[in-house]
């Protein structure tokens, strides 16, 4: 049903290139989901300031106002148009930059906020998604990718992953999960809002719940072996890391690569052949039941 | 003061009745689950709930004979070099040697073959008489994989990739120790005489977006020769039909509830599947979403009986229909000619069911020769032919009466139904209204 | 001496080419180039010819081959070989899930390590690993021989039928109704047989376990019933 890739780079002299590695993947697997393609890019956090990615199916009319209606409210930002998606700099409250989205732009949808992710989806093929964002000119420490072929939900833009469901954490996921509609619920009782009707953003709540009651990243996707049910491959992001979990039956693939320079994943080995040096790259199947961690933070 | 009381009745539960008392005490003697064939036993929402409306003074019908009413049908026009051409819209079900003999899959082929149509290999492995007596056959790739090769593959005129069936949407085939005969063991690689256990899940895929991988495998290794058909049994038709187009598949198989297996657990046959009524009109919407209906070509199978049910099937949008157990019954399945028989087995003609044990007075569900010389291929070959054309006559005679020349031109809007849920399910409207649930108002 | 390059040629005309070798017309060899992991390379060869390809490929390589000697210089995807009916297939690198899966016949050598289900429902391939198989390997394996020379994940040989399976490093654990089986001097000629047709030399036999069916299975019993 899908096809995820992933890039994190330690060698900060391949920032500049993140956006056009991560596109080249994701175009490879338009067979795995030619329905629509997501892609989380962490790029440079600028101190104080929070960046919020939205999206309105005419965003060239529907936000060119936005930067000076922003400014009105008290809530001075930029804010960067990207076909269906924009891009909202801001040093105000994040709190605040929501209640006023709510209220004045209701047709616009968050897709993430974070100091450092911005999150661009869309229905279609993924080398239309690429060029119409713009992405192989973004540069960034580290991104994620994934094309859908939607299985049991509608195919719609904010059915595409990757789903954010807390500041600066994305996640993708190839597979088919069971026990998500009672997952759901309890986390709906918890006090969290859902968009779609889809497994995964069940998946990224829980994640998003979890690490909010205390738990790390490496933690909650331990805890995510026993809570979720089904056939799960998944790839997440946080501000400074990058997760990989398959569950224990392990069905769906997972390939990596890792060199000096970058740590990569994809569904499928084509995805990598076009890394720099992939031929010395040491390229594993990530094990079933295994966390598997990096973090820019933790390397520093 | 006293008084007798007045006789009543014993009073049986509706919960609890005959047949879950004497489930119930045959589990706790023996342990293990009911296994038995067939299909769902129970009544459902089904095709007799639906009725065609006919000619009258808005639409004219046929004349028989002079007019006609063509019946052919193509499959596998996506991206198959060879589509496979059939004169009529029924095609007979994969049935595996091992569960059938081999006299019931030759006579299979012979009477497909005299009615113009295709008969399917099933969880065995294709044999030799099916192959030669059989002009149009559509080799199964199942979870077992048992027999497999491409020898065979490259001498099929189609390969139908098997996710499930309607009986059983999740299970693996089931052949118990008493029908694997030398034959049978060599064909699947099996040691004679043990209990089959068979996966549920294919060996080296899982997921439609690893079926497009296996799909391109299978045409390359046929070189795009043969229509690759997607089998699943009755679960989540709107999105199980998206997939399998997503997949790259040239025709989808859905498999209702009512369609028959050689042997699984009584459990999953009646509490696991849609109806095929209720399969259908999802399956021709997301085709249709899809820009993809009559280009991959829908077949129905499950509880196929009468012209009636083909006719009511294509009405509601698939091209074909396929039949597995009425082709068995054809053939001479649970005939009270045995009756004498069926009673010596604690059992009726009609009721006959636990065709795992390779009992079959029939000689249909065996692998015993001496039960299987009963039946002659060649008169049952003649049997499934002449069932077919009436089929085909019937469902003709109900075309014609609603004004069509071809089959496929039948149209829901020429059907109603008798009941809440066929309405619902076929999304027609009750008969002299014009609603259905989920339809607006009267 | 045909080369293909996929990064020129597509597949169609690799397998059309592979394909339409006539009878009789034997020792014809093939270099294949730029596979960067393409999928279904090489499937479908029904003829002894002898393949190179140069590179890592995809998914089911080499599958329901029947005649050809085929290596891969580089990795494999998912189901390398699978349904293979004879000849041999060599990877030189790693191989991913599901390799051999479903073979009847041939020989399957991995010079690195195998992934998860290797050999799942082998009917009577034989498989060689140098390296370290992944869990739920030889699962429902029905007939053939599994020689490993590294180790085994968990789960291994789990509703194992007739297929003989022999390691040399650690099992992680056993599949239902899989058991540890005396090595006797008949194993030790398969192993030896194998690991000569593997290429590989200078290991003792004697450092392998066989591991097999404890066909308890075979017919249902209730008490069996936890091992479903």
């Amino acid at each position: 049903m899908c096809g995820i890739v992933g890039l994190f780079l330690k060698d900060r002299r391949l920032d500049s290139s993140l956006g056009s590695l991560l596109s080249d993947m994701l175009v490879t697997m338009s067979d795995r989901g030619p329905d629509s393609a997501g892609i989380a890019v962490y790029g440079k956090p600028t101190l104080g300031q929070i960046k919020v990615t939205v999206q309105s199916p005419q965003a060239e009319q529907d936000l060119r106002s936005l930067a000076s209606d922003l400014e009105k409210a008290g809530l001075k930002s930029s804010v960067e148009i990207k076909n269906t998606h924009a891009v909202i700099d801001t040093t105000a409250d994040l709190a605040m930059v929501r209640v006023f989205l709510a209220s004045r732009y209701p047709q616009v949808r968050i897709m993430s906020a974070g100091e450092s992710i911005e999150i661009y989806k869309e229905i279609g093929l993924p080398k239309s998604v690429v060029d119409r964002f713009g992405i192989r000119q973004v540069s960034g420490t580290h991104g994620i990718g994934h094309t859908r072929m939607a299985t049991e939900s509608a195919v719609t833009t904010l059915g595409a992953h990757p789903f954010s469901t807390g500041l600066d954490q994305c996640l993708v996921h190839n597979g088919s999960l069971s026990n998500h509609n009672n997952l759901r619920r309890e986390l709906v009782r918890e006090g969290i809002a859902f968009e779609t009707e889809n497994d995964t953003e069940v998946a990224a709540a829980y994640l998003t719940a979890e690490m909010a009651k205390g738990k790390n990243l490496r933690e909650a996707l331990a805890g995510a072996l026993d809570d979720l049910d089904g056939f799960f491959t998944f790839v997440v992001g946080t501000k400074s890391g990058f997760g990989v979990l398959r569950d224990p039956i392990a069905c769906k693939p997972a390939i990596m690569a890792e060199t000096d320079s970058y740590v990569a994943f994809g569904s499928e080995y084509r995805v990598l052949v076009g890394l720099p040096d992939i031929e010395r790259a040491r390229v594993w199947e990530p094990e079933p039941a295994t966390v598997y961690f990096w973090d820019h933070a933790a390397a520093a | 003061m006293s008084y007798v009381n007045p006789p009543t009745p014993p009073r049986k539960s509706a919960t609890f009745d005959d047949a879950t008392l004497a489930e119930i005490r045959r589990a706790a003697a023996t342990g293990i689950y009911d296994i038995r064939g067939g299909g769902t036993k129970r009544k459902v929402p089904n095709f007799d709930d639906l009725l065609f409306l006919g000619a009258s003074m808005s639409r004219y019908p046929l004349e028989g004979y002079r007019e006609k009413c063509e019946t052919n049908v193509v499959l596998g026009t996506r991206y198959a070099k060879k589509p496979i051409k059939l004169k009529i819209p029924i095609t007979i079900a994969g049935m595996s040697f091992g569960s059938l003999s081999a006299p019931a899959k030759e006579a299979l082929g012979r009477g497909a073959t005299l009615a113009g149509t295709s008969t399917t290999t099933g969880d065995g492995g294709m044999t030799d008489e099916e192959r030669v007596h059989s002009q149009t056959l559509v080799y199964q790739y199942l979870p077992s994989r048992y027999g497999m090769n491409p020898r065979d593959l490259r001498r099929a005129d189609a390969i139908e990739v098997v996710i499930g069936q309607g009986a059983k949407p999740g299970g693996g085939g089931m052949l118990l120790g008493q029908k694997i005969s030398d034959r049978v063991a060599e064909m699947r690689t099996l040691p004679k005489g043990i209990d089959q256990r068979s996966a549920c899940r294919h060996p080296d895929w899982t997921g439609p977006d690893d079926l497009e991988i296996k799909i391109i495998e299978l045409r390359e290794i046929t070189d795009w020769e043969k229509p690759i058909y997607v089998k699943v049994g009755g679960a989540r038709p709107y999105y199980d039909t998206a997939l399998a187009v997503k997949s790259g598949a040239d025709v989808i198989v859905i498999d209702g509830m009512q369609g028959g297996t050689a042997a699984t657990q009584d459990v999953f046959i009646e509490h696991v599947g849609l109806p095929t009524l209720a399969c259908i009109r999802p399956a021709v919407k997301a085709l249709q979403e899809l820009g993809m209906h009559r280009k991959v070509q829908l077949i129905v199978s499950g509880g196929i009986r009468s012209g009636a049910d083909v006719a009511k099937a294509l009405a509601l949008g698939a091209d074909a229909v396929s039949i597995g157990t009425a082709a068995l019954v054809a053939l001479g399945d649970n005939d009270p000619q045995w009756e004498e028989e069926y009673r010596k087995l604690g059992t009726t003609a009609g009721a006959y069911d636990d065709w795992h044990e390779g009992k079959d007075p029939a000689g249909i569900t065996t692998q015993d020769p001496l039960l299987a010389a009963r039946l002659d291929p060649i008169s049952g070959g003649r049997r499934l032919a002449n069932y077919l054309a009436v089929m085909t006559l019937e469902a003709q005679t109900i075309a014609r009466a609603c004004g069509k020349s071809h089959l496929h031109n039948l149209e829901p809007e020429d059907i109603c139904a008798l009941t809440l849920e066929a309405a619902a399910m076929a999304q027609v409207p009750l008969a002299g209204t014009s609603w259905f649930p989920g339809k607006g108002t009267f | 001496m045909p080369t293909f390059d996929l990064s020129i040629s597509s597949l169609r005309e690799l397998n059309t080419a592979l394909h339409q070798v006539e009878e009789g017309n034997n020792d014809i060899h093939f270099d294949i180039l730029n596979p960067r992991g393409h999928h279904a390379v090489a499937v479908g060869i029904a003829a002894h010819l002898t393949v190179d390809i140069k590179g890592s490929v995809g998914y089911y390589c080499a599958g329901m081959n029947d005649g050809a000697d085929i290596v891969i210089h580089g990795s494999a995807g998912p189901g390398v070989a699978e349904n293979i009916m004879s000849g041999t297939v060599v990877v030189e690198g790693d191989a991913s899930q599901y390799a051999g899966a479903t073979g009847h016949g041939g020989l399957l050598v991995i010079r690195g390590n195998a992934s998860s289900r290797c050999g799942i429902s082998m009917k009577g391939l034989d498989i060689v690993v140098q390296g370290n198989i992944g869990h739920m390997s030889a699962f429902m394996a029905q007939a053939g021989n599994l020689v490993v020379l590294g180790n085994a994940g968990d789960a291994l040989g789990d509703s194992i039928y007739e297929a003989r399976l022999f390691v040399r490093g650690r099992v992680e654990s056993l599949g239902s109704d899989c058991v540890e089986k005396e090595m006797r001097a008949e194993h030790h000629e398969i192993v030896a047989d194998l690991l000569r047709r593997a290429g590989i030399s200078n290991v003792d036999t004697a450092e392998f376990r066989r591991y097999g069916s404890a066909r308890k299975l075979y017919n249902f019993h209730v008490d069996n019933a936890d091992a479903y």
